[in-house]
């Protein structure tokens, strides 16, 4: 069936309910009973939840052929956790799993060996970079992966669609009863927003740690009642890679004209005045724009009144100079945002699914006035893709793409005309992460394009000194310059699924056919 | 033109493709690896092979690794490396080029 | 006169025309000229394919309006015949000929010039020319220099050993290149050609290069060298005419026209004194003013 976003969704993948999609607001008002776990009351006092080791706690939990476990990444490249329970679990000669991870990255390339033995058959991940995208789309996992964004997943785990067995929930610090915490550790990461639901929806939780605090671990972002045991470990990450010494900013100049045009964009639409509300990434020219609106901000004399993170330094050093009123956090990149995170009186933590869950009474990126976004591909419709290279594999992430482009009245996407020969606006995306009615504004360093749904942001920009082109001429420039590429081929075989926020599947992935052009 | 001996040109760098080009007997024989080889794999081949053509090439092997360049770059990096491996440095046929 | 050889210049960035991915894309930082380096950015050993790649980019390559220039390698080397072959041959817009000192250094390239406007079909005195000098020797005769050919446009002060050479010491001031940069402003001024000042070499000095190019706007140059696109804003920046400027311009040409219609040659605007000599100027800073992008008028 084709769906909304113009993708083809094989009619073998919409069952049990399975719908495709039909616009970012198709499920307003859906109403449905929240799930829940399987909870063995603890009335006899204990004085501790401590296991030996993480066999131990894999044993306790009744982990069994078949089940799901999950995790968080607020480790990032720097995790230990993934990898450690998985080889625990192979050794144990438990098999077909299914990992519910927040997002997998580049440090659980180990893992790739569990996918080809049948130990891991299943996947549901935000991120699925590296040799885990390769082997996703050399169809080495038994079952087509789950690609979810941030709000997804949540979604995913409270409707039920997903059921979480065991949680393992690396943490920087716990005590022996389970209250963990995202500080007081040797590899602080700051919040454990994305671990959050994961807490409350497990069958079985495990928290892993490699610090032991005193009782009570307070305040806690895992709370003891719903945390089943305990584990400590000599190191639960690379801290070096957790958090980033500092975020560089960037100085190419390519980036820095992106992000002066996306600024003085940004300035000039209507939500620009005291109080807005703003969101940005940390990658190069997305940063920079934080930078770059201080300035605007002092002259008009406008503050921030919210930014939701991904919090990064820039953004501290604004709220500690009484220009943002508040950090509302769901992920922290950089040591100084990793020691503000609850610890600055405006700073605060918030669990996924108030960041950005669709199917809750209201979430964070319902009030964004602005978000910053990056992308790999846009097409003549304003369609994103953020998951799939130029050569067709998954290797990127959809994050809070989609969720904070539905949210936000003012969505701008940063990027580069064409990168290394690539064209990132083109005919069509080869898959659709974010559709292109979230999408309003476009920059790029030849030019900018307004989505003509926006007519309202059309005529605000009238008569300021940018670039502003259509789509179609940005394209053009782009294949003037690159050439017209050749469509990217693929083979039948379905390997992953890109479910949109809502539960609906918005695009699937296939795996690309090898190709060569010897003579 | 026949080519005297082997030669390169061009860089692995960024938006530069390397071409390393040798004598054969007959034909043109060509190794194509490509960053960004699913999209502009066919437009990489034409682009060598015309310019091959043009300089009146008809028996080298190519090989190119590709990273990114655009259609003007790889020219130039098939030109260059044809040029060094017939020794000619100056009085370049400008107007055929 | 070649209609290109009084345009904007007020940024003239240096690329390795060697490198592919400085090359392929350059024109997006809006630098009024570009010069292709086939001199001193580049290798010994990779002077051949600098200037294929050269060539392909001046004839295949839309830089979009941004002038296509040249450095050609020094009358030492065994390059620089070539490179004007190359040059010329693709349709560059003019050639800087790097440490001239006597008149015969530019007849020299002229001549070769001449020979490949003719072997590739150019139109005869389509290839402009710039003087740069880099030496005192240079400096001294930087208005033989300036007068030598039709072609000229300009001529430029390139620091590099400079400073060394005058066993002057930086100041921040600018005292070490004063000497060269009067005599190179009063030199272009009185054979009407236009002057441009060196490379600010630190980079990420924005502050410095501000100053700089202050100093040498206010002695009278028309442009800065560039060699990273980080430093072109600021010099724009520096070379926009203020509204006040602006307005000035508009009622010195608005002026002059209407009142010469009544057969008035002076008249007093604003308690200035003003008369068609002034035009010039006036032109000048409306140009400036369009391509700094803060022009909004008719003219």
């Amino acid at each position: 069936m084709i769906n909304q976003a113009g993708r083809e969704i094989p009619d073998e993948h919409l069952v049990d309910g399975i719908e495709v999609f039909q616009g970012q607001y198709y499920r307003e008002e859906y109403e449905y009973k929240k799930a829940g776990p399987k909870v063995k009351a603890s009335i006899k006092p204990k004085e501790s939840k401590l296991v030996e080791n993480l066999r131990e706690a894999i044993l306790k939990s009744e982990l069994k052929d078949g089940m799901t476990v999950s995790f968080h990444h607020h480790f990032r490249d720097g995790d230990y956790v993934v990898n450690m329970v998985m080889d625990e679990i192979h050794d144990l000669g438990i098999r077909d799993i299914t990992v519910c991870a927040s997002s997998l990255g580049t440090a659980h390339a180990p893992i790739v060996r569990y996918i080809e033995d049948g130990t891991i058959t299943g996947i549901s991940s935000s991120g699925v970079r590296g040799e885990i995208g390769e082997a996703i789309s050399e169809g080495k996992l038994k079952n087509p992966a789950y690609i979810r964004c941030h709000g997804g997943r949540v979604r995913a785990i409270e409707t039920g669609d997903i059921h979480i067995d065991v949680a393992f929930i690396g943490a920087p610090s716990s005590d022996e009863y389970g209250n963990a915490r995202g500080k007081g550790g040797k590899s602080d990461c700051g919040v454990l927003s994305y671990a959050m639901v994961d807490a409350e929806y497990a069958d079985k939780v495990v928290v892993i740690t490699d610090t032991l605090a005193p009782f009570p671990n307070f305040p806690p972002s895992i709370g003891q009642q719903d945390v089943d045991y305990v584990v400590v470990v000599p190191e639960i990450g690379d801290s070096k890679k957790i958090a980033n010494e500092l975020l560089r900013f960037t100085t190419n100049p390519r980036d820095l004209m992106i992000a002066e045009y996306a600024t003085k964009a940004l300035v000039n639409t209507p939500y620009f005045k005291d109080g807005f509300s703003f969101q940005t990434g940390a990658g190069g020219p997305s940063l920079a724009v934080t930078r770059f609106l201080k300035p605007y901000m002092i002259e008009r004399d406008i503050k921030m009144g919210m930014v939701v993170g991904g919090a990064t330094k820039p953004m501290i050093d604004l709220l500690e100079e009484g220009l943002i009123g508040a950090i509302m956090d769901a992920q922290a990149f950089d040591l100084p945002s990793i020691a503000s995170a609850n610890s600055h009186p405006r700073h605060f933590e918030i669990s996924t699914s108030q960041y950005a869950n669709p199917m809750n009474k209201g979430a964070f990126v319902n009030k964004l006035d602005y978000v910053i976004l990056g992308a790999l591909e846009v097409d003549t419709d304003f369609n994103v893709n953020v998951i799939t290279g130029s050569d067709g594999v998954v290797r990127g992430a959809p994050g809070g793409h989609v969720d904070t482009a539905a949210g936000s009245k003012c969505s701008i996407i940063v990027a580069p005309l064409v990168r290394s020969r690539i064209p990132t606006i083109k005919d069509s995306v080869i898959t659709v992460t974010t559709p292109g009615e979230s999408i309003d504004i476009v920059v790029t360093e030849v030019g900018i394009a307004i989505n003509p749904r926006r007519k309202d942001l059309l005529e605000a920009l009238q008569g300021i000194d940018l670039p502003i082109m259509t789509i179609e001429e940005l394209r053009d420039e782009a294949y003037r310059l690159a050439g017209q590429p050749s469509d990217v081929l693929f083979e039948d075989q379905v390997v992953a699924l890109v479910e949109y926020r809502d539960g609906t599947l918005i695009d699937v992935i296939r795996k690309p056919k090898k190709i060569s052009f010897d003579l | 033109m026949n080519l005297l001996h082997s030669s390169i040109a061009g860089t692995v760098e960024s938006s530069d493709i390397q071409i390393m080009i040798s004598p054969r007997k007959e034909g043109i024989e060509l190794i194509l690896e490509s960053s960004v080889l699913s999209q502009y794999g066919a437009q990489i081949r034409k682009t060598i092979l015309e310019v091959l053509k043009r300089l009146d090439v008809k028996n080298a092997k190519v090989v190119a690794v590709d990273k990114g360049a655009l259609d003007c770059t790889i020219k130039s990096r098939v030109e260059t490396a044809v040029f060094r491996a017939m020794d000619q440095k100056e009085n370049l046929p400008w107007e055929v080029m | 006169m070649h209609p290109g050889k009084k345009r904007v210049r007020r940024t003239m960035m240096f690329l390795n025309a060697h490198r592919a991915g400085l090359v392929k894309d350059a024109y997006i930082y809006k630098p009024d000229s570009v010069i292709f380096d086939l001199e001193d950015a580049v290798a010994e050993n990779q002077k051949d394919s600098a200037r294929i790649q050269l060539y392909n980019t001046l004839k295949y390559m839309d830089y979009k309006g941004t002038e296509k220039l040249v450095r050609i390698n020094g009358k030492e080397s065994k390059h620089w015949r070539e490179d004007v072959r190359a040059s010329v041959a693709g349709g560059c817009d003019g050639i800087r000929i790097p440490k001239c000192e006597y008149r015969s250094d530019v007849l020299l390239v002229e001549e070769e010039v001449i020979k490949a406007e003719k072997e590739f079909k150019r139109p005869i005195g389509s290839t402009l020319l710039m003087a740069a000098i880099e030496t005192p020797m240079g400096v001294i005769n930087a208005l033989e220099l300036a007068q030598s050919s039709e072609r000229i446009f300009g001529i430029s002060i390139g620091a590099g050993d400079f400073m060394r050479t005058m066993h002057a010491k930086r100041t921040a001031e600018g005292y070490e290149m004063l000497a060269a940069r009067s005599q190179l402003v009063l030199a272009a001024r009185a054979a009407d050609v236009m002057c441009f000042d060196t490379v600010h070499t630190d980079v990420n000095d924005f502050e410095g290069l501000r100053k700089d190019t202050e100093l040498i706007k206010n002695m009278g140059f028309d442009g800065k060298s560039v060699v990273s696109p980080k430093q072109i804003s600021v010099i724009h920046k520096v070379f926009s005419p203020s509204e006040k400027e602006i307005d000035m311009a508009e009622k010195v040409i608005y002026g002059v026209e209407e009142f010469a219609k009544e057969g008035v040659g002076v008249f007093i605007v604003d308690g200035q004194m003003i008369d068609i000599a002034m035009v010039e100027g006036a032109r000048r800073v409306i140009d400036l003013a369009k391509a700094s992008g803060v022009y909004g008028g008719e003219l």
